[in-house]
């Protein structure tokens, strides 16, 4: 926990699709917005390219909170991918909450490529929800940590 | 059951001496008395040693996905459940229908040493998915299910989340890797699997705390997600009695919650939940809203 590391810094996985997540986030960073620098930003060709292993992977390797980014619904470069990932995500995240993981954890939030305010915004707000939460323990494997 | 045995039996022995099918994937006697394993038989006096009843709880469509590949027909035998099984495997192109001929096994619920099989405690139903012909009797067709399939489920969601963590983390602690859930698996079709993978960084490392093969369970369980007919074998075989299909329900009841109901492998739709979407789905912050209020 935070509280036994006072050093500790949140690592967390951004998921950013590459149409309009990611051209949001480039968004925030030519307008200026700040956001911590916590935020890891992956960019993938869809949020439906996510796997759902990727978010368990990124939380086996030490990530304390995973997001994933997307078009709003109906906009997809690919038409239908960010629906598809929509079913997949609220599956897994239900699986998590049911495991036992604190389902603050992962997030998903639809940014347009106009949105550079919301993904900064959101960004914020969910590096504050890690830090409430506190180190991810309870997904780590510390086989996989880096010394 | 006996007499359904018998009726089998000939049957599969007529079946084998006209060359309709070259061989049979059934059952016979292993070296305890509640242990009947999947066996294959080649002709008629192999067959001798072939059983059917009680204790024939495998679920032998997994089998045929080697048996697909070989010469000539395998005259394979299924019980309501299993039929599920082998036709969410064929569409999934897994197995071709030629290949087989398929009996259906009238069944009046399984058993282990322990009594009823979990799956027969919450039986499905007695039809059969997909067939050439069935052998049952009056009795096989009666209904044998007496608890309600989500029961278990329903009382884990109901505890707070350190509370879950903690009931998996005793099951899961238990774990030792044999992979028998894996392999018994009928949805577990992948030739390549994702954890036989040497640069996932863990193989061959000894886990430090209890609890890190929880990995591999939840990507067992959410591999199969869409695809899983309940058929209860994982639960089956598992060494350590962990009560896998608790994870497999919840994910079979959240799909059947949010996106109607489906059980796969019964009807001819090729589309799973995971597979096909509608516009007004719910968004994944339902999980995160649910048990706010």
């Amino acid at each position: 926990m935070s509280v036994n590391n006072p050093n500790w810094k949140p690592k967390i996985v951004a998921f950013c699709c590459n149409w309009c997540s990611y051209a949001g986030a480039d968004l925030a960073g030519s307008g200026r917005m700040n956001y911590p620098a916590d935020v890891k930003i992956i960019r993938v060709p869809c949020s439906c390219r996510v796997n759902p292993l990727f978010i368990l992977r990124a939380f086996e390797r030490g990530a304390d909170g995973v997001i994933i980014c997307g078009c709003h619904p109906g906009d997809c470069h690919y038409t239908s991918g960010n629906y598809y990932a929509r079913r997949r995500l609220t599956m897994l995240f239900s699986l998590l909450d049911y495991l036992g993981i604190e389902r603050d954890r992962t997030r998903v939030e639809w940014v347009s490529a106009a949105e550079g305010a919301k993904f900064a915004k959101t960004m914020n707000e969910f590096v504050e929800t890690i830090y409430s939460l506190g180190e991810n323990r309870k997904l780590s494997d510390i086989r996989c940590k880096k010394s | 059951m006996q007499e359904i045995m018998n009726r089998m039996k000939a049957r599969a022995i007529a079946l084998l001496a006209d060359g309709t099918v070259s061989r049979v994937m059934g059952w016979e006697k292993g070296e305890g008395e509640y242990d009947w394993s999947p066996a294959l038989f080649e002709n008629a006096e192999e067959m001798e040693a072939f059983v059917y009843g009680d204790y024939a709880g495998a679920n032998l469509s997994k089998y045929c996905l080697k048996l697909g590949k070989l010469e000539g027909k395998t005259l394979v035998i299924l019980k309501p459940c299993d039929t599920l099984s082998f036709k969410q495997l064929i569409h999934e192109h897994r197995l071709e229908r030629e290949k087989f001929y398929i009996i259906g096994a009238g069944c009046t619920g399984m058993k282990d040493e322990k009594g009823a099989l979990l799956k027969c405690n919450a039986c499905k139903s007695k039809e059969f998915a997909i067939y050439d012909e069935i052998i049952d009797s009056e009795e096989s067709r009666k209904p044998t299910g007496v608890m309600d399939r989500m029961a278990g489920v329903a009382d884990l969601e109901q505890m707070t989340a350190q509370e879950r963590y903690d009931f998996w983390q005793g099951e899961l602690s238990r774990c030792i890797r044999c992979n028998a859930c894996r392999n018994v698996c009928p949805a577990c079709t992948c030739i390549k699997c994702v954890f036989d993978n040497p640069a996932s960084g863990v193989q061959s490392k000894a886990p430090v705390t209890s609890f890190e093969e929880n990995m591999f369970h939840i990507i067992r369980a959410y591999h199969v997600a869409g695809r899983c007919t309940d058929c209860g074998e994982c639960s089956r075989v598992c060494p350590q009695n962990i009560p896998l299909h608790l994870l497999n329900r919840k994910l079979i009841k959240d799909m059947n919650e949010l996106y109607g109901e489906y059980q796969a492998g019964e009807g001819d739709e090729e589309r799973t939940p995971l597979t096909s979407y509608t516009k007004e789905d719910a968004e994944p912050g339902i999980v995160h809203e649910r048990g706010r209020a």
